[in-house]
């Protein structure tokens, strides 16, 4: 039985299936979307944290560390609640719809993508403060070069959001409903195929899924080496 | 300020945990001049350095450099360990000067003299955090060089480098105070400090003990603890 499903599983992938073309598209679309999303919002958020001092700093970064931990449950609901009918913006008509999953995934690609940077800034800065200073540069002016100089392992952090974003399905699940064709991504549709006993499908997705996840951290581990090589 | 003068430091003490670390530290900076400031280990000289480059705010005194905005002493620094960024040779320089508000055409003409100046000109592409210690401290003299400073604060620029390179970067320092450039030194290698210190001031637990002329500083030290420095005596 397994085995006829891999073997459909993988005729489907090699036919270019209609049903698994859409899913997989959207799904790209979703997740590429947070985390260009999370990346305009957590970039300058996390180097902001990293070069600022005021108060109940430490607080502030123990809690973005500890939300990289949040369930995507959690975070499904909180948009939830947020985009339902009742809730302070449902008056927008975003639930069950491709942004709420954006929305979504952003929020739970945000703490992953804030604390990395500001854990990289920091170290950077602490590395780089005398040189820049010296040159007449201040923290602000800093950011850009902290910003560019950290790009690689920045990068291997928005990867991982990518991950994280691309393979969660509580989130998407609550706030996308997996309606067929308009917000059904490559982790909902692998858990409804797989009770549907349509493992074939499933399997399908969940090979797609894994190979973006591969190549992914292959291009990340590639960009890394080859930057080391060229710039130490 | 007299009008070659480009620093001038008054006064200057600064305390850490309650530590005096420099106490009533005065001395003047003039054009083109070459002053070496010698010392012990925990003297202060670094810190001293960190403080006439605007770095480190003093506990006491003040420092007060010539001109004002546009017309104000240009001021530049090269540290013991040089810090390059994760870029190509070529990069760093442009960094800097653009660092200095200068414009992409005047950026790449003062990135191609000094890469042409300091031989940097067949490693532009490289890494600058893959170039050899001497290579990457003469990268920090060109862009040093590149900002135009009236005054080049340096601290034991050489401590790290090996002869060769330490002769390249001496023969340049010579050559940038022919130029007209005024140049501020630590070095704990007292050859050194003869080649190229013009005036000494000679530090000791954050206190100026002798302000004076290089040759009658090595010739007839006035402070015991100088002459003991000379000496090679283990006085701390």
């Amino acid at each position: 039985m397994s085995d006829t499903a891999i073997i459909t599983a993988f005729s489907l992938i090699a036919e270019a299936d209609p049903a698994l073309v859409q899913v997989i598209g959207l799904s790209l679309r979703v997740s590429l979307s947070a985390i260009v999303l999370a990346c305009l919002i957590a970039l300058p958020l996390g180097a902001a944290l990293a070069l600022s001092r005021f108060p109940g700093r430490g607080g502030v970064i123990v809690i973005c560390n500890a939300l990289m931990g949040l369930p995507p449950v959690v975070a499904g609901l909180l948009i939830y609640l947020l985009l339902s009918r009742s809730g302070p913006l449902g008056s927008l008509e975003l639930l069950f719809t491709p942004a709420a999953m954006i929305a979504a995934q952003t929020v739970l690609v945000v703490p992953i993508i804030l604390s990395l940077t500001r854990s990289m800034i920091e170290e950077l800065w602490g590395e780089y403060e005398e040189q820049l200073r010296s040159l007449g540069s201040g923290r602000l002016r800093a950011v850009p070069t902290l910003l560019w100089d950290g790009r690689v392992g920045l990068l291997t952090g928005i990867l991982a959001g990518f991950g994280r974003a691309s393979a969660e399905v509580g989130a998407v699940l609550i706030v996308g409903g997996n309606i067929a064709g308009h917000t059904r991504t490559m982790t909902t549709a692998i858990t409804l195929e797989t009770n549907r006993g349509n493992l074939a499908m499933a399997v399908a997705l969940g090979i797609i899924l894994l190979s973006i996840v591969l190549g992914l951290n292959a291009l990340a581990f590639g960009l890394t080496q080859w930057s080391r090589r060229r710039m130490g | 300020m007299s009008g070659d003068c480009l620093l001038r430091a008054e006064n200057i003490g600064f305390e850490a945990r309650g530590v005096a670390l420099l106490r009533g530290v005065s001395f003047e900076v003039r054009a083109g001049r070459r002053l070496v400031i010698l010392g012990p280990n925990g003297a202060g000289k670094s810190l001293l350095l960190r403080i006439c480059h605007g770095l480190i705010a003093p506990s006491q005194g003040r420092v007060v450099r010539a001109g004002e905005g546009v017309r104000a002493a240009r001021q530049a620094m090269v540290f013991q360990r040089p810090v390059m960024l994760r870029r190509s040779v070529r990069a760093n320089l442009d960094h800097a000067l653009a660092l200095q508000g200068l414009s992409g055409p005047d950026r790449k003409a003062r990135c191609e003299a000094a890469l042409e100046r300091f031989g940097l000109m067949p490693l532009a592409g490289r890494g600058a955090r893959l170039l050899s210690g001497g290579e990457q401290q003469r990268l920090a003299l060109a862009r040093a060089w590149a900002t135009r400073p009236d005054l080049l604060i340096l601290d034991e620029p050489t401590s790290a480098l090996d002869p060769a390179s330490t002769r390249l970067i001496e023969d340049s320092l010579l050559q940038f105070s022919a130029e007209g450039m005024a140049l501020v030194m630590t070095t704990h290698d007292l050859g050194q400090a003869r080649r190229l210190g013009e005036e000494v001031i000679f530090l000791d637990r954050g206190q100026i003990l002798e302000t004076t002329p290089a040759p009658a500083f090595f010739s007839a030290p006035v402070s015991r603890e100088a002459r003991g420095y000379l000496a090679g005596e283990l006085l701390w």
